[in-house]
């Protein structure tokens, strides 16, 4: 693979893998605000409309990092994929522009109405346009799953030549492994949603301010989060496992750092793959239940990374290895957390004062998006060497006509620019955060004396 | 079917920019338009609820590109790469720019920002301008449908290995420019009142005439430098029928402009950039890209996706964009009027 096709897998890799920890944000937060908004129209409390206003107030603000930098991932396909998408771009165009076409003007037309329209039309189309806004997020999600199970497993294409043409429209709209990947993928939204809810929730009751709020916010987070969590592990995670032992048994080998096949396999707890001697380093393992878990039978036989030639193995074993074991590592971790925290809410309520297990909500925040962001680098480079599997190879795939130089600019450029957006996301997240959900109310009930809206006068600031 | 394709790209590429241009058009102005923060304000109250949906339609229109020509988008983005990269993040920066410049209350940070927002609107609507124009004089391609373009070489459009920038294509670049300043001048003016108004007012005035100048000049140098444009209006001559609308909307723009009536002004811009584009597009047809060496070029033939595709992709496409055009029509008369200092709905 040519220096140049490195460099713009590591600009892909990059630029998707930061453009996603905005989506996972806004996709389980979306989620998370209807509930909110429901739980207002339902129980007629307005600490759950003050809570859901709050709450919109960081999506936006994510929404708005999701949508620039979501701008460059489909140009990308042309620019450092030329090859891959004159191939291919018959097919997996098709989902692609369908985001476009179904989920982006939704989102978009409907985020200025919850936003900036809650007083012109009354609750009741404000909770519609929550709505419209969470089903647009998660339409979003499905069209670029759909793209990515393509590329996992190509369904609906003939091959005309040197390039693929669509042969059957609704078995890409259909592929089967699109369900299990977009419930791994829109639960593990919900799970970043819901720890980012609790941790801040948690913050507020340590910090003994905005207290109420920081109950609202711990108990739908951990709620929501328990379910998340063990949707995640079962049956979302095991229907993917399942899929990858069945067609893609290279990737699970790689997983599991097991170099040679075996009969009764033992899963690994711990330990560093040597790629160069073929073997686990240190390893920590309890015998036999890979096997069980990948056929159901204790005996059973997993191929190793041996059963396949080189030029079919992934190429960055490691990488993948600790990917993997990263997002497993962490999502079985986070059903106990949610788990103990709801025992003890069902326990008259001793959550909210027992400072422990509100420490470990709030230091448990980023975990979510680092265990999505590892799923991801477990998908991806566990598809490889395939670009589109089994079909083109990846070095196949890059632009032919880029040289090194080029993208190594446009990688740092990149780089710069996401490392200030960053430090602008940050800042601005945080100080909102902190200001708390009341923060504005107060001035928002004199604007609304004199007929008029919050913002402008006051220096409040809404977002759209 | 693919001739149908290349009309409804052309349609979305050209609703891009009428939507987005009065957005970048804003930002254009807006240094010299709104002189307070309250101002500023004001004119990003205008743009606020409606521009990230004006920027979708570049995502679709790119969407739909991929796979209605699957090839013209991979050569075409691969080879004007540095170029893209460049509009993109100028596109991130002035999208951050102008939902951040409010959430700081300090001087400095607004400033800041207003800057980012006025570098980043003049600079893509040159950009733009450039690119339409790269793709109206041909680049370099090769018999695989390949070509990288360095940003500039010689300046030289006539050149066997021409630049992203080049004489020409710079020209286009302050042609979009100054259409795009009287475009957004033309919104902000139907947006505003008071003194905000009456400098809208004043930068159209000014910007008409120069529009005028740079149209003239750039039409007859695509004469020169695209002679298949020439071509193609005398094989079908009912083409005349694009620049007439485009003559026509320029001169509504003056008529209107100097009866201080804006929303006309704004359509007949409207009508104007509409017109200027349908005839880039009608005078290239069937080329989707032409090469320097003609028997490379990509065409509507060579380069588009395969007729199933084609076929089913417009049936969603037809669903998607009746839904879209819905939602515009609903949030555009939701925010319907002026914004005043009083604003009827909240933000910036």
């Amino acid at each position: 693979m040519d220096l140049s096709t490195i460099l713009s897998r590591v600009q892909f890799a990059f630029t998707v893998g930061y453009h996603y920890i905005f989506p996972q944000i806004t996709m389980g937060l979306a989620f998370l605000i209807v509930l909110l908004k429901t739980l207002y129209l339902i129980k007629k409390d307005e600490r759950y409309n003050i809570s859901a206003r709050f709450w919109a107030k960081i999506f936006a603000t994510s929404f708005v990092l999701g949508v620039v930098t979501g701008i460059p991932m489909e140009f990308q396909f042309g620019t450092n994929w030329a090859r891959f998408s004159a191939y291919a771009g018959d097919i997996i165009a098709q989902t692609l522009a369908m985001e476009g076409a179904f989920a982006f003007f939704l989102e978009s037309a409907f985020l200025g109405v919850f936003l900036f329209g809650e007083k012109v039309f009354g609750q009741r189309v404000h909770w519609l346009a929550a709505v419209m806004v969470w089903l647009g997020t998660w339409a979003s999600g499905a069209f670029i799953v759909a793209s990515n199970a393509w590329m996992q497993h190509p369904v609906g294409y003939t091959i005309a030549g040197n390039r693929l043409h669509i042969s059957n429209y609704w078995e890409v709209l259909l592929n089967p492994w699109i369900f299990p990947q977009y419930l791994h993928t829109m639960s593990g939204a919900v799970i970043t949603g819901a720890f980012i809810m609790a941790g801040l929730g948690a913050y507020y009751l340590l910090a003994r301010s905005h207290v109420d709020y920081g109950r609202i916010f711990v108990t739908l987070g951990v709620i929501v989060g328990l379910i998340a969590s063990v949707i995640q592990l079962y049956p979302s995670g095991d229907l993917e496992g399942q899929q990858v032992a069945k067609y893609q048994p290279a990737k699970l080998a790689a997983f599991e750092g097991l170099f040679h096949t075996e009969q009764g396999a033992g899963i690994v707890i711990l330990g560093q793959p040597n790629t160069a001697t073929g073997q686990l380093d240190n390893p920590l393992i309890v015998p036999k239940v890979l096997s069980f878990l990948t056929y159901r039978r204790w005996e059973a036989v997993v191929k190793g990374l041996d059963a396949f030639p080189p030029n079919q193995r992934p190429d960055s074993i490691e990488l993948l290895y600790y990917s993997y074991h990263i997002m497993v590592g962490l999502g079985t971790f986070f059903i106990p957390i949610m788990g103990v925290a709801c025992l003890l809410w069902l326990w008259k309520r001793r959550l909210f004062t027992t400072r422990w297990m509100l420490w470990i909500l709030m230091l448990a925040t980023p975990f979510p998006i680092i265990a999505n962001t590892a799923g991801w680098f477990t998908t991806e480079l566990g598809r490889q060497p395939w670009i589109i599997y089994g079909l083109l190879p990846t070095a196949q795939g890059s632009s032919a006509n880029l040289s090194a130089g080029n993208v190594l600019f446009t990688l740092l450029g990149f780089a710069g620019m996401y490392l200030l957006l960053g430090l602008l996301y940050v800042v601005l997240s945080v100080t909102e955060a902190l200001k708390g959900p009341e923060s504005g109310e107060g001035e928002e009930a004199e604007g609304a004396e004199e007929g008029g809206l919050p913002g402008l006068a006051t220096g409040t600031v809404a977002e759209g | 079917m693919a001739t149908l394709w290349f009309i409804l790209v052309a349609f979305m590429l050209t609703m891009y920019v009428l939507l987005d241009g009065f957005d970048l058009g804003a930002g254009i102005i807006h240094l010299i338009a709104a002189r307070t923060d309250q101002e500023r304000r004001l004119i990003l109250r205008a743009i606020g609820p409606v521009w990230d949906g004006n920027e979708v339609w570049i995502i679709a229109a790119g969407g739909t590109l991929f796979f209605t020509f699957p090839v013209l988008y991979a050569s075409s983005f691969s080879g004007f790469y540095l170029p893209l990269c460049i509009v993109l993040w100028l596109l991130m920066w002035r999208g951050v720019s102008i939902e951040l410049r409010s959430r700081v209350p300090s001087p400095v940070w607004a400033s800041f920002w207003d800057g980012m927002f006025f570098i980043g609107s003049t600079l893509l609507a040159i950009f733009y301008g450039a690119a339409l124009a790269n793709v109206i004089r041909g680049v370099p391609l090769d018999e695989h449908g390949v070509f990288f373009e360095p940003l500039w070489t010689d300046f030289n459009p006539f050149s066997k290995t021409p630049g992203i920038l080049d004489w020409y294509t710079i020209l286009i670049g302050l042609m979009a420019a100054s259409t795009l300043t009287m475009h957004g001048a033309a919104y902000i003016a139907r947006k505003t009142d008071g003194v905000l108004n009456a400098r809208a007012r004043r930068i159209l005035r000014i910007s008409w005439p120069i529009t005028i100048l740079l149209t003239v000049v750039s039409t007859i140098a695509t004469f020169a430098v695209q002679p298949q444009i020439y071509a193609s209006f005398n094989a079908r001559p009912w083409g005349a029928i694009f620049p007439l609308v485009a003559f026509v909307g320029l001169l509504g723009v003056g008529h209107f402009a100097f009866r201080n009536r804006d929303l006309a002004a704004f359509f007949s811009s409207c009508a104007f950039i509409a017109g200027m584009l349908a005839s880039s597009a009608f005078g290239l047809y069937p080329d989707v890209l032409p090469a320097v060496n003609p028997a490379h070029s990509l065409t509507i033939d060579n380069a588009s996706g395969s007729p199933y595709g084609l076929t089913v992709g417009l049936v969603w496409w037809l669903i998607g964009i009746l839904l879209a055009v819905i939602y515009f029509v609903f949030t555009y008369r939701l925010f319907w009027g002026k914004v005043t200092a009083k604003g009827e709905y909240g933000g910036y």
